[in-house]
Order: C-alpha cells, then sequence, then structure tokens
C-alpha cells in the first residue's frame, strides 16, 4: 500500500501568532515553526497502517525552505520519502490554490491513501482535505478517529457533535485524523539519523503544471482587507472565596440575567 | 433584492439554532433563501424556517444526500447556485458545513472564506484569528462568496417571511457516491446541548483532579441547561472525552456564558473561548493568566465553589 501524508508547518502552538502588516499573511518568522500538531496524528496513522499491511509512506509538505524540517520531522518518526512543493510564487496562496498545488503533487503517483490532519492550528479552516478529494475526485473519509483498511476498501469513524458516524469507501481514498486517533511516536535517534538519507524531492510551481499568476497572494479568490488586534478586556471582578463565593457567582449571573 | 443563500442544518428533521442565526444575518445582507439538503423537512420545519426569514425554502430530498459523506450536498448546492445566482452563500461552521463549503467553492469557482463571525452588508467578513488576538476583516474577490459562520455569532431573531416551498430536483454523480455513511453512533450525553451551539458551557480543567471530579462540572452544567467542555490538560489525562475538548486543537466556541472551572488559560485554551461574551473563571491559582479574561473570578476551591453555586441557582430558581 502507498499512502501519502501530507503536513504543515505552522508556528508553535504555544507561540503568539500574528499578521504581517505588509501584507497581511501570517508571519513565520517571528515564533519557531513545528510540524502541525494534527498533523503528527496523520503520520503515525500512516505509519501504522504501513506496519499492518506493508508498503510505503510519503510525506508531502507545501511551503518555504524551513518546511525542509517539518518533511525531516516526518521522516524520522518513519516516513520513507518526501515531496517538498517549494515556490515563492506560492506565497500567500489561499485554500483553493493550496489544495490544487497538492492535488498536482499527489496525482498520477498511485498513492493508495491520502492522509492528512483534520486541521492546521494556525489557519484553522479544515478545508483542504475535502478540496484535494474534490479536486482528484475521490471519495473523502475525513474527521476520523479510527481508521481501518480492509483490501480495497477503508472504514472510518467520523467524529460528530453526537458520537461518531461509520463511513466507508473504496481505494483510493483521502482520509483527515482528529487529534487523540493514537499516540504519535518520538523520532528515535536511529529515526533522526536515518532521515537525513532519506530521498525528498523537490516541485516547483512549473513542475506541477501550474500556471503561477494561477497561485500565490495575488491570485487568492479571497483577501484580507484590514486586521487588528483585538482590544485588550475591561478587567472584571476577581474575589476570594470567603466561603460565600459560588452564592457571589450566582449574584453576578442575575445581575447579568443568566438566571 | 439579493438572494442569500443559507444552508440548513438540520439533525433528525429538525432545524440547528444556528440555522435560524445565519436566517438572522442574511436579512442584514438581502432576502433569505433557505436550503434544505436531504429528507425531514416537513411542515414544522418550513414554518420555523418561514419564521426567521425565509422567503423560499428549496427542498432537496433525495437518500443519495444523507447515506453519503459531504460530495453529494455539495453538488447539489453547487448547481442550485449556478441556477440561482445567489449574492453569498451562508454556511454554518461546522465540521461537514466546512467541507461542504470547500467543496462548493471550487466547484463554483468562488472565494471561500470560514469561521466567519459577523458578515457586513457589503458582504466583508470578520474573522477572529489566532485563539481570538486578531480580528481579520476579509472578503471574497471571486465568483459568489462562500462564507461559514461560528454558531453563536448573531442572536437568532424572528421576522417572519413566505417561506415558499420549491422542490429542487437532485442528480447525485456517481463520484460523489462513493464515501457511504453505513451506521451513525449516538454516545450518551444526558441531553445536553451541542458545545459548539450551546448559549452556555461549563468547562473543567486539571483543577478538576480526575474523572469523577468531573460531577460537579456536568452537575452546575445541567442546572444551566449548558453544555459540558473540558480543556486539554483533562482530556489529555483521560478525565473527559475527546470531543468535548475546548482549545486550539480542539472545538472553538462563543457562547453567551463561559465558566472555566481549575483552568489555568494557556493560550491552548485561551483559543477555544476568549471570545466568549461573559466568563467566570474558578481558580484556587490567583495568578492563574485565565482571570485575565474574567468578567468575574472566584479565587477558591472549585470542589466548593462550584457546588454552592449550583445549589444557589437552584434555590433562586425555586
Amino acid at each position: 500500500m502507498k499512502v501519502a501524508v501530507c503536513v504543515k508547518q505552522v508556528p508553535d502552538t504555544w507561540a503568539e501568532k500574528r499578521l504581517k502588516p505588509e501584507d497581511s499573511t501570517l508571519d513565520r518568522e517571528s515564533a519557531e515553526g513545528v510540524l502541525n500538531e494534527l498533523d503528527e496524528y496523520a503520520v503515525e496513522e500512516s505509519l501504522r497502517l504501513i506496519e499492518a499491511h506493508g508498503g510505503e509512506v510519503v510525506v508531502v509538505s507545501m511551503g518555504p525552505e524551513r518546511a525542509g524540517e517539518t518533511i525531516r520531522k516526518a521522516l524520522s518518526m518513519g516516513a520513507d520519502a518526501g515531496i517538498h512543493v517549494i515556490d515563492d510564487a506560492l506565497h500567500g496562496s489561499d485554500a483553493i490554490a493550496t489544495s490544487a498545488a497538492l492535488a498536482k503533487a499527489l496525482e498520477g503517483r498511485g498513492f493508495d491513501l491520502i492522509v492528512f490532519g483534520s486541521e492546521s492550528t494556525d489557519a484553522r479552516m479544515s478545508v483542504v482535505p475535502a478540496m484535494v478529494a474534490e479536486r482528484l475526485g475521490l471519495p473523502q473519509v475525513t474527521f476520523a478517529q479510527k481508521v481501518e483498511v480492509d483490501g480495497s476498501t477503508v472504514r472510518i469513524e467520523r467524529q460528530t457533535e453526537y458520537g461518531f458516524d461509520t463511513v466507508e469507501a473504496p481505494l483510493p481514498a483521502v482520509v483527515s485524523v482528529v487529534e487523540k486517533i493514537n499516540e504519535p511516536r518520538y523520532p528515535s535517534f536511529k529515526g533522526i539519523m536515518a532521515a537525513k538519507k532519506k530521498p525528498v524531492e523537490t516541485l516547483a510551481v512549473a513542475d506541477l503544471g501550474l500556471e503561477p499568476a494561477t497561485v500565490g497572494l495575488g491570485a487568492a479568490w479571497s483577501g484580507v482587507a484590514d486586521f487588528a488586534a483585538r482590544p485588550p478586556k475591561a478587567a472584571g471582578t476577581v474575589v476570594s472565596d470567603d466561603g460565600q463565593g459560588g452564592v457571589q457567582i450566582a449574584e453576578f449571573l442575575t445581575v447579568q440575567k443568566f438566571i | 433584492m439579493a438572494e442569500i443563500l443559507v444552508l440548513v442544518d438540520h439533525s433528525e428533521g429538525s432545524v440547528k439554532k444556528v440555522t435560524l442565526e445565519l436566517l438572522t444575518l442574511a436579512r442584514s445582507l438581502g432576502t433569505p433563501s433557505a436550503v434544505w439538503l436531504g429528507g425531514g423537512a416537513d411542515a414544522a420545519a418550513l414554518a420555523q424556517l418561514a419564521e426567521y426569514g425565509a422567503e423560499t425554502v428549496y427542498v432537496a430530498d433525495s437518500a443519495d444526500l444523507d447515506d453519503y459523506l459531504v460530495a453529494p450536498k455539495a453538488e447539489a448546492l453547487a448547481s442550485l447556485i449556478a441556477d440561482k445566482a445567489p449574492t453569498a452563500v451562508l454556511i454554518a461552521s461546522t465540521a461537514d458545513g466546512k467541507e461542504i463549503a470547500g467543496r462548493v467553492a471550487i466547484k463554483a469557482e468562488s472565494g471561500i472564506i470560514t469561521d466567519a463571525v459577523g458578515v457586513d452588508a457589503d458582504l466583508t467578513a470578520t474573522q477572529s484569528v489566532f485563539g481570538g488576538s486578531t480580528v481579520v476583516k476579509s472578503k471574497v474577490t471571486r465568483g459568489t462568496p462562500i462564507i461559514t459562520v461560528r454558531p453563536n455569532s448573531t442572536a437568532p431573531e424572528a421576522a417572519p417571511a413566505a417561506g415558499n416551498r420549491a422542490d429542487v430536483a437532485v442528480s447525485v454523480s456517481d463520484a460523489a457516491k462513493s464515501a457511504r455513511v453505513t451506521g451513525r453512533t449516538v454516545a450518551q450525553r444526558g441531553g445536553r446541548p451541542d458545545l459548539a451551539e450551546a448559549a452556555i458551557v461549563v468547562s473543567g480543567g486539571r483543577g478538576v483532579g480526575g474523572s469523577e471530579g468531573f460531577g460537579v462540572v456536568e452537575a452546575l452544567a445541567d442546572t444551566l441547561g449548558a453544555a459540558v467542555g473540558a480543556s486539554r490538560a483533562a482530556t489529555d489525562a483521560g478525565w473527559y472525552p475527546h470531543q468535548f475538548q475546548v482549545g486550539q486543537t480542539g472545538k472553538t466556541v462563543s457562547p453567551q456564558l463561559y465558566i472555566a472551572n481549575g483552568i489555568s488559560g494557556a493560550i491552548q485554551h485561551r483559543a477555544g473561548m476568549q471570545t466568549s461574551k461573559t466568563i467566570v473563571v474558578v481558580n484556587k491559582d490567583p495568578e492563574a493568566p485565565i482571570f485575565e479574561l474574567a468578567d468575574f473570578g472566584v479565587v477558591g476551591d472549585l470542589f466548593a465553589v462550584v457546588p454552592q453555586l449550583t445549589e444557589e441557582i437552584a434555590k433562586r430558581r425555586a
């Protein structure tokens, strides 16, 4: 089985994030770049599927040069090879263009499964897996809390508000996984050393067969008109519990008409 | 007048509250038309959509829309957009809603904005990003704006309109019928409202100390008719199911009232709740950063404060 796992480098989850005043894109320099947390689950799930069924895992990422670190991280966890979609023309791409570039990088390579994390912790749109499925004409089985492959069928439990739905589709298919589907492994020292020698193919916009004018900030189908830091919240009332703390909250809630 | 399509979010034949919010918002942008995909559009549901301002209710009733994941709904909505050429399309920011929106945007060659918390008359959307630390104004610049809107962004207000039912034919391609929903499993949740939609959320974190400690959190939630949330520390420890996690890697909620119990307020958690309208905090650590967000906070032991609060609410309501 051949599995592609798509990953994104994002600012550290714990860092304050900001937009750049000059072009309203994410300031990626102001915080350490890390493998998107939710993609760690995608990498782990891909590795487990291969351990169970045999085959290879190819990690795919679109991003600037430093996104190569993220590909190496996934390789050090155990993925076999990487594809780095890298081109200055891609800077500022919206989800529409991102999905187009990823679809081009993925198609025609014989992947049985294309696995994503359910969202990135920076943009948090959760739309790219569905968009890639749309572009490739593949079934999407997304927001999985459990993934099983049985012959030529993939079956997942899709996390819902009320529990989960069981969804199945023929391979090849696009999968996205939610947090807690598994416990991602830490790269071993051996894994880190091995990752340095694993092949990473780089693809530019021209290699994907896309026109540079159709990707990047200038080609986005939506744009940021304006942004501002959220005004700080006015300080509230904080009291120490003197045995009446619960009653005091009830009084506050009554004044606020919640009770 | 400009037609605004509102995709109805429904479950077991009942209309979700977020749909009434979207209809209310749509009225400030043009004339709302509701779009019902799948079965269950009975007279009561249609009457409710009319009550909140739907001039027309397009109904595409086909089992194909219910039996397969997302793709058939995206096809049906895209074909309606091609047919009606609406000014904008509003969809609830749920997992399904965002995925439908993403597919529709590609089919309709249109820009997409997700997780809007407001939309102006000129279709500029307001988003609260990076955990609510930055407010962004965005606009779709190509095609029909496809905008997903977070629950609890608009207060639903009734404004009766005709609500004329217009049945639309659906033909779903074979390609869209590839991911079949073979079963639905409903977890027990004691009749509590959906976390994303709830007007009040009561949540617990590390300070709750264990799964049994969530009993006091749940008791308060049930007294208030609230949903229960949990911080990542609590879900990671296995004290509460993961789907109730509020935060950067969990759900983003924006209720009228958020009561945080034993939660320190790391950025991971604040990212999921700091746009809540009113925030109440109970924590024994006076230095906990969550107090910076509090409209009202009590420094104290949640196992003393929360049960007393629950009891006091019951007393005041009696």
